[in-house]
């Protein structure tokens, strides 16, 4: 009547269908998805200064409630919204008395356009009937501008496309060293062509 | 020599499916890394508006998700067709997106609190009236890291 020793041998032949059950139960719940967007800082809610600026520093885009653009004041497709920023920024037409000029701008040299890409803003207001979709766009084509001229840059000085060197410099297996460096040209490339966007308080429409 | 007796024909080896088990338990731990769990389920429209520039929006522990759509079709008799924003698993009018973001920012670790961003899904046929209200929220509670989530394609796609 002893009871055998021996253990009884666990039948292994469920378990793929139990693997399986797990896998497809995972495979229903989640989702890969990896966002992608566009990055934005709001600026801080504070009480700032007035500064005054020339007008001709700024490049003013309105975004009215029919989806419609106006870049100072005149209708211009947003197909063509990229080139008229490149226009603006890489304009360089601070040669008066006082003002820095822009050694390093390819654009017309146009004394009645912004001086330098450091004093160039665009200013961005938008409807509030706008829709998303097309705020987005032109959030888009103007980050293309900025990236369109600071990849001109960064090839010349470095021989390296921008892009890359930004995702260089986030990729988690680039060394300390190497980060170094490139932090220093992202940076100069960066303040070659500053990323300034002005969203003033947006303006209610006046019809209803 | 007999002993090399013949094989009878059509006798085919069974296939051993004793890796079977390992075979899926590796595609199961597979899947369980590389993808996420959904947290909320969406109640609004929302087809993301495209754009080329992007950034990838990685570390999912410093983002907060904030939706904006109109109500998808069963919430629409009581919500209506006008875009509203959801939070989390509700919807919510603009004044509360303030104190939701306030009530997320206190749900992570201290280390993350400064770092966080707010990622906007928004639907692309919402109007920017709403948008712009939201952003005043945020700026409100200093949420200033804002991601505009997008697809991935030609921007030029967004009139149709």
């Amino acid at each position: 009547m002893g009871r055998t020793r021996e253990n009884p041998e666990v039948h292994a032949g469920s378990m793929a269908d139990i693997a399986f059950l797990l896998l497809i139960f995972f495979l229903v719940t989640t989702t890969i998805e990896t966002d992608m967007g566009l990055d934005r800082k709001l600026p801080p809610d504070i009480d700032t200064p007035v500064i005054d600026l020339y007008e001709r520093n700024v490049l003013r885009i309105i975004l009215n409630k029919n989806d419609e653009l106006l870049v100072e004041d005149e209708v211009v497709p947003i197909t063509k919204l990229k080139q008229v920023a490149i226009n603006f920024l890489d304009n360089g037409g601070g040669l008066k008395e006082g003002a820095v000029s822009c050694t390093y701008c390819m654009g017309d040299r146009n004394p009645e356009s912004s001086d330098n890409p450091q004093k160039a803003i665009i200013s961005l207001n938008s409807d509030r009937n706008a829709t998303y979709g097309t705020y987005v766009e032109v959030q888009d084509q103007i980050s293309a501008a900025y990236n369109a001229l600071r990849e001109r840059e960064s090839q010349r000085l470095f021989n390296k496309s921008f892009s890359s060197m930004e995702d260089l410099y986030y990729a988690p297996e680039t060394s300390e060293a190497s980060k170094a460096v490139l932090k220093d040209q992202i940076e100069e490339i960066r303040s070659m062509f500053p990323m300034k966007l002005s969203e003033a308080e947006i303006q209610h429409s006046n019809q209803l | 020599m007999a002993k090399f007796t013949k094989k009878k024909d059509g006798d085919l080896p069974a296939v051993s499916t004793a890796s079977l088990p390992d075979i899926v338990f590796m595609l199961l731990f597979f899947f369980m890394t590389v993808t996420t769990m959904k947290d909320s389920s969406l109640m609004v429209e929302n087809t993301l508006p495209n754009a080329t520039e992007v950034k990838k929006l990685e570390k999912k522990d410093r983002v907060i998700y904030i939706f904006v759509g109109t109500p998808t079709r069963e919430y629409q008799k009581v919500f209506g067709t006008e875009p509203r924003i959801q939070l989390n698993d509700k919807f919510a009018n603009v004044d509360e997106v303030g104190s939701f973001i306030l009530a997320e920012r206190a749900k992570k670790p201290q280390e993350l609190q400064n770092v966080l961003t707010t990622a906007l899904k928004v639907d692309k046929n919402a109007n920017m009236g709403l948008i712009a209200d939201i952003k005043q929220e945020l700026r409100k509670v200093n949420a200033l890291k804002v991601n505009y989530t997008t697809y991935e394609g030609d921007a030029f796609n967004n009139l149709q």
